[in-house]
């Protein structure tokens, strides 16, 4: 079949691959993770700073805006290590505010954010409704243009580290068609964001009310590039929260795997039998896949139709492996796996808000089978 | 190893290998072609089988990278790859001598006596000589160690008495890889084992064919009577067989590659699985419009995706440091399985039409998923079952404790 791509890696990505295994699981582990639960802002500022300071905000940006001249590929085992790792910061969220403003903003809006995400500053997409639809397009928030003005209006949902961020690109619908708004944080009214409660409880999230918000008509994304935005928002966060599941899957059948090596019953290790040794391994095997088609989509980033189906691949296979090695990972750990003390809960409520946020396997599959089929 | 080709090489090679191949290769004999070598049942498919090898063997696209001097091409192995890729480009029919090219000649060229090579490889490779396997016995298949089949050494020769089964290609082998006992009184059960490289042909051996479930046959019992063979064939030293055995299932199992070229096992090609699906109706409309069928079909297809992208990733070392001997462990078990549930699932393709099979004027594709999916039991019970390989990739790639 012509669109299904190969897989490769370039020298970079192993590079940073080697550096982010060790920065993750030195800077993360899991009970700073669930401390950090507790913590109102939900990361360690210092670690975020590293972060920048490692120049990760800059990889996917153009050299020309300060960044370093990578692509997606290359945020590809970043992510993978921070989701295997659990470490929450507005990483994600950051990154695909920049490929949002790559694809749809201007050279003036490109040159006045760019800069400063690849120096460290947060960033944050609002796109999510109501009506809960992944479809991107199907929103209720408006803007209506007076003069050199624009008056938003409507709430936006799921907007991860809003309180964070120092730009909020939202979406909205401006004479019927959907448009992106530049929004700074510090301009916005007292009590626009709601904290909301999301199942994972080591991410943060908002509602975001645009009621009252009024942006100059030059932050709005161009008219003309509302679609490829669309597109390129959808398959940068699909990579991204890919990487994330694909790392997490990882993390929690090794976990169970440590588990099922030193818990005695019956006066045997319990991964001697075969009722919980086999289904590991079919989780195994899972994950492996989805790593594959992680390593893969990343290969065919950017190109035309194999890339899509490559991200929706990897989107889709994470999303299932992730989900069911952790809801295996809660079944074997018997009671303890019942408690919020067993990291396994960690991993299920996490890929529960990722498919959330993205799209869940068969959803993304329902997209997959129209490139494929169609 | 000859020395790495550049890409200039490669690329002239394989646009002669393709041109050979786009010549050469004969996909409809007129019968029904076998897709795995375990399926081999009539004297036509094993003619036919047997001169396609030796004809790509004669052009140099098998064994191409197996040592000169043992009648191989002395090529890089990268030469080899590329001549493979041709075959299944063009979509050639299967190597027949799969256990002689696959398992015993990669073992022979490792561990061999410079004797043993030059007796036994080159006509492996061009089909002269076909080999089988004689590893599972009646009463211990998965249980491999506990092998039963006597071997009592008598001066110069060893006596054989036993019995071997599923032996593919049983009846029309010249030698077996056996797995014998030749001590009962061996410390433990695997070091009374030792590994032969048996001659069929002779007194005292004789085989009575299995007919399998999709009503062809393929293998064989092997009864083994008072059957005298010369020492000689003793391979890897008396009480070693066991390692032997392990070593050639390595290759069996996909873990070892040592490319001899060719393929022994058709690859499911998706796109015949699509047109399928595309041709058949569910209420009316194309069956692909069915929500269900759609996203079942697409999972097959993430799934089939992610196993061919597996065999590029094995070779890159960066790619498989956490748990390396995963991928290679698993190969066999998520192939298997997924061709098992693929065909079965291409019948659900076939509405009323699926009640039919291979000899109907009304079977869809002559019968060829339903015969397809029935033989796809071979592959995942032979050369260790599932069940089996989950343990192996638990207890070899996970860490996890032996099961006993």
């Amino acid at each position: 079949m012509d669109n299904l791509g190969t897989i490769g890696t370039t020298e970079e990505q192993i590079e940073l691959m080697d550096v982010a295994t060790n920065f993750c699981r030195d800077k993360s582990p899991v009970d700073k993770v669930r401390a950090l639960i507790d913590d109102d802002l939900g990361y360690d500022p210092g670690i975020w700073k590293e972060i920048g300071e490692l120049g990760w905000l800059a990889i996917a940006i153009p050299e020309a805006h300060d960044g370093v001249g990578l692509s997606m590929a290359e945020v590809v085992p970043i992510a993978e290590q921070m989701g295997r790792n659990l470490m929450s910061t507005p990483f994600g969220s950051t990154t695909l505010a920049a490929q949002a403003l790559l694809a749809g903003g201007s050279e003036a809006q490109q040159a006045a954010w760019l800069p400063k995400i690849a120096a460290g500053a947060a960033a944050t997409l609002a796109l999510r409704e109501d009506n809960g639809d992944w479809d991107l397009s199907n929103i209720d928030a408006t803007g209506s243009v007076s003069g050199d003005n624009v008056s938003l209006s409507g709430k936006k949902q799921l907007v991860l580290w809003a309180d964070s961020a120092e730009l909020i690109i939202a979406s909205v619908k401006i004479d019927g068609a959907v448009r992106f708004a530049l929004i700074e944080r510090s301009t916005l009214p007292e009590g626009s964001l709601r904290r909301e409660t999301v199942i994972d409880e080591t991410a943060r999230s908002y509602e975001v009310t645009l009621d009252g918000v009024t942006i100059p008509a030059d932050a709005l994304f161009d008219a003309g590039r509302t679609r490829e935005t669309l597109e390129k928002i959808e398959l940068a966060a699909g990579l991204i929260h890919a990487a994330e599941m694909t790392g997490g899957a990882q993390a929690v059948i090794d976990y169970t795997l440590e588990y099922l090596k030193t818990r005695k019953q019956f006066g045997k290790i319990i991964g001697s039998y075969q009722a919980l040794k086999h289904p590991t391994v079919n989780n195994y095997v899972e994950y492996e896949k989805a790593r594959t088609h992680l390593y893969s989509a990343a290969h065919s980033w950017g190109e035309q139709g194999r890339g899509e189906v490559a991200v929706r691949m990897a989107a889709a296979q994470s999303h299932s492996s992730y989900s069911t090695a952790a809801d295996r990972a809660i079944q074997f750990h018997g009671g303890f796996g019942f408690t919020h003390d067993c990291d396994a809960q960690l991993h299920r409520r996490k890929a529960i808000l990722s498919g959330a946020l993205i799209g869940d396997a068969a959803y993304q599959r329902s997209k997959l089978a129209n490139l494929l089929f169609d | 190893m000859a020395d790495k080709p550049s890409a200039a090489e490669l690329k002239d090679y394989a646009e002669q290998a393709d041109a050979w191949f786009k010549e050469n290769t004969v996909r409809d004999p007129g019968f029904m072609l076998p897709l795995t070598f375990m399926e081999v049942s009539t004297d036509e498919q094993f003619d036919f089988l047997r001169d396609w090898q030796r004809k790509v063997y004669e052009a140099g696209y098998l064994g191409a990278s197996w040592p000169k001097e043992y009648g191989g091409g002395g090529l890089h192995s990268e030469f080899q790859r590329v001549a493979t890729r041709a075959m299944k480009k063009y979509d050639a029919p299967i190597m027949l001598n799969a256990i002689g090219n696959g398992w015993a000649g990669p073992l022979i060229l490792d561990l061999g006596t410079e004797e043993q090579k030059q007796k036994y490889i080159k006509p492996m490779l061009s089909a002269e000589d076909i080999w089988c396997q004689g590893f599972s016995e009646p009463e211990n298949g998965s249980d491999l160690g506990n092998a039963q089949l006597k071997a009592v050494r008598d001066g110069d020769e060893y006596v054989l008495n036993g019995s071997k089964i599923w032996t593919s290609l049983g009846d029309r082998a010249k030698y077996m890889i056996l797995l014998a006992r030749t001590d009962f009184d061996a410390p433990n059960k695997y070091a009374g084992l030792s590994f032969f490289l048996n001659p069929m042909k002779i007194d005292g051996i004789t085989t009575s064919r299995i007919k399998k479930l999709t009503g062809e046959y393929g293998f064989v019992q092997t009864f083994f009577t008072d059957a005298r063979i010369s020492a000689d064939c003793l391979f890897g030293g008396e009480g070693n067989g066991w390692s032997m055995a392990m070593k050639t299932l390595e290759y069996e199992r996909g873990a070892k590659v040592k490319p001899v070229g060719g393929f022994f096992v058709k690859e499911l090609d998706v796109m015949e699985i699509v047109e399928l699906a595309k041709n058949s109706v569910r209420n009316g409309k194309p069956l692909l419009d069915d929500p269900v069928m759609r996203d079942k079909m697409t999972q097959y297809m993430i799934d089939i995706q992610a196993l061919n992208l597996n065999n590029t990733r094995r070779r890159m070392p960066q790619l498989m440091q956490d748990k390396p001997m995963g991928l290679p462990l698993m190969n066999k078990l998520a192939r298997t399985e997924l061709i098992r549930e693929l065909t079965e699932f291409s019948l659900a393709f076939q509405g009323s039409k699926a009640g039919y099979y291979v000899g109907d004027e009304n079977a869809v594709d002559d019968g060829y998923w339903h015969r397809s999916y029935l033989n796809s039991f071979s592959a995942t019970i032979g050369g260790g079952t599932s069940e089996i390989q989950r343990n192996i990739v638990a207890e070899h790639a996970l860490g996890l404790p032996k099961t006993r």
